[in-house]
């Protein structure tokens, strides 16, 4: 393991989440995913491609990089999900570009768009990574045991960085049909909970699916949109932001405002990259991965 | 209200056409005002102009922005860092605008009927 992964590993029980956290050793997701049930993916974030300021000059070599790395693991994923902000203007060029890089990546791909994706209108994001089975961007689907939500909370954006009624009612709908026992993850870039309001970092309307998801034994939501890992629990939710792929951003309320966070060149590999998920029944071990070597 | 065009309007008209051929960022024209994104924040938030008159936007922060109407009248699209916009407000009224990346920044623009010939 490289000096600075680290892997968090949750199991669910009756009352919560127990964590534990540990460079080492094998786990119950990882046992079942060896014993054939479960399944691993990728997650990757916010590669802003079109960036070019001095807090990393080359955001198309950094996204490179993370493609290159997830290529060369030992086990391929079963997906790769890219949480978005794939372009950092929603420019035809940036989104030409990000196609490129994501198409040397081995495994498949999903894609839902961040603000930075929908500038304007949504037309070029999905131009370049809509999905047949996802007409209005968001939709759900099962997959090694687990049941998966990608969602979409930056369509309503002028309103305040909404879900809207028409997806919550599908969210509703959806979940409702699942069982309590399967385990659940849900994809959005924006994170769902108030992670930090006074910088928009939350998604107003998100309380509703957060109230469908609380009869669930295992939950694990996955954003992106902050460029940093933030882990929270809230109940059996596990929740966890991403690193990007292109550059940080300060702390919640370390800074005046967010926004690119200059840091030295040395430390840029150190701070961004991609992280690896394993879930199996009641157990998910997320290890976040940096691009520094 | 019709207003004929000026000497020097049609001079800028051909300037920013020969721009528009050759370069990728037309040059500033002449504004009545402009409104700096600075902070998160347009400065000044609320401006008062006439019907013809250009208003310059220019985003002096770190991170991207737009300057888009709520009622998508105008709409600057992705303003990167350093990145300007300008726009002639030919009808009066009043102007709601947002930036479509962070939507609780806000900004008014209050067009009145074109001012009086000088």
């Amino acid at each position: 393991m490289k000096r600075d992964d680290f892997l968090k590993h949750v199991a669910w029980t009756g009352t919560g989440i127990a964590w534990s956290l540990s460079s080492s050793g094998l786990f119950d997701a990882q046992r079942a995913l060896a014993a054939g049930s479960g399944i691993s993916f990728v997650q990757i974030s916010d590669s802003h491609i079109g960036f070019a300021h001095p807090e990393n000059p080359d955001v198309a070599g950094t996204f490179q990089q993370t493609i290159d790395a997830i290529n060369a693991m030992p086990v391929q994923p079963a997906f790769v999900v890219h949480t978005g902000d794939v372009t950092h203007l929603s420019k035809p060029a940036q989104f030409d570009t990000a196609k490129q890089i994501l198409g040397t990546l081995k495994a498949p791909l999903v894609v839902l768009p961040g603000e930075h994706d929908v500038i304007g209108t949504p037309g070029s994001f999905f131009a370049a990574f809509g999905q047949s089975n996802a007409p209005k961007g968001w939709s759900s689907w099962d997959q090694g045991g687990v049941h998966f939500l990608s969602l979409v909370n930056v369509f309503n954006f002028e309103i305040d960085g909404k879900l809207g009624p028409e997806q919550l009612d599908f969210v509703e709908k959806d979940l409702a049909a699942q069982k309590s026992s399967t385990p659940i993850v849900v994809f959005a870039h924006v994170p769902l909970y108030a992670l930090f309001p006074p910088w928009g970092w939350t998604t107003e309307d998100g309380s509703r699916v957060l109230a469908a998801l609380r009869r669930f034994n295992a939950v694990t939501v996955l954003n992106g949109h902050i460029h940093q890992i933030v882990q929270h629990t809230d109940g059996n939710i596990r929740f966890a932001t991403a690193a990007s792929t292109a550059y940080p951003q300060p702390a919640p309320g370390t800074a005046d405002k967010p926004g690119p966070l200059q840091v030295p060149q040395s430390r840029l590999l150190s701070v961004l990259g991609y992280r690896s998920v394993e879930i199996a029944r009641n157990t998910a071990a997320i290890t976040d991965h940096s691009l520094h070597k | 209200m019709s207003r004929l065009f000026t000497g020097l309007q049609i001079a800028l008209l051909a300037v920013t056409l020969t721009a528009g051929a050759n370069a990728a960022v037309p040059p500033l024209l002449p504004a009545v005002a402009t409104v700096h994104i600075k902070d998160f924040k347009y400065r000044p938030p609320a401006l008062t102009v006439h019907v013809g008159d250009r208003v310059t936007f220019v985003n002096d922060d770190d991170e991207a922005h737009t300057v888009t109407a709520t009622d998508k009248s105008f709409d600057s699209e992705g303003l990167d860092t350093t990145g300007t916009w300008q726009h002639v407000f030919t009808k009066p009224g009043t102007y709601h605008y947002f930036c479509e990346l962070h939507p609780y920044m806000k900004g008014t623009i209050v067009v009145l009927p074109a001012a009086p010939a000088e």
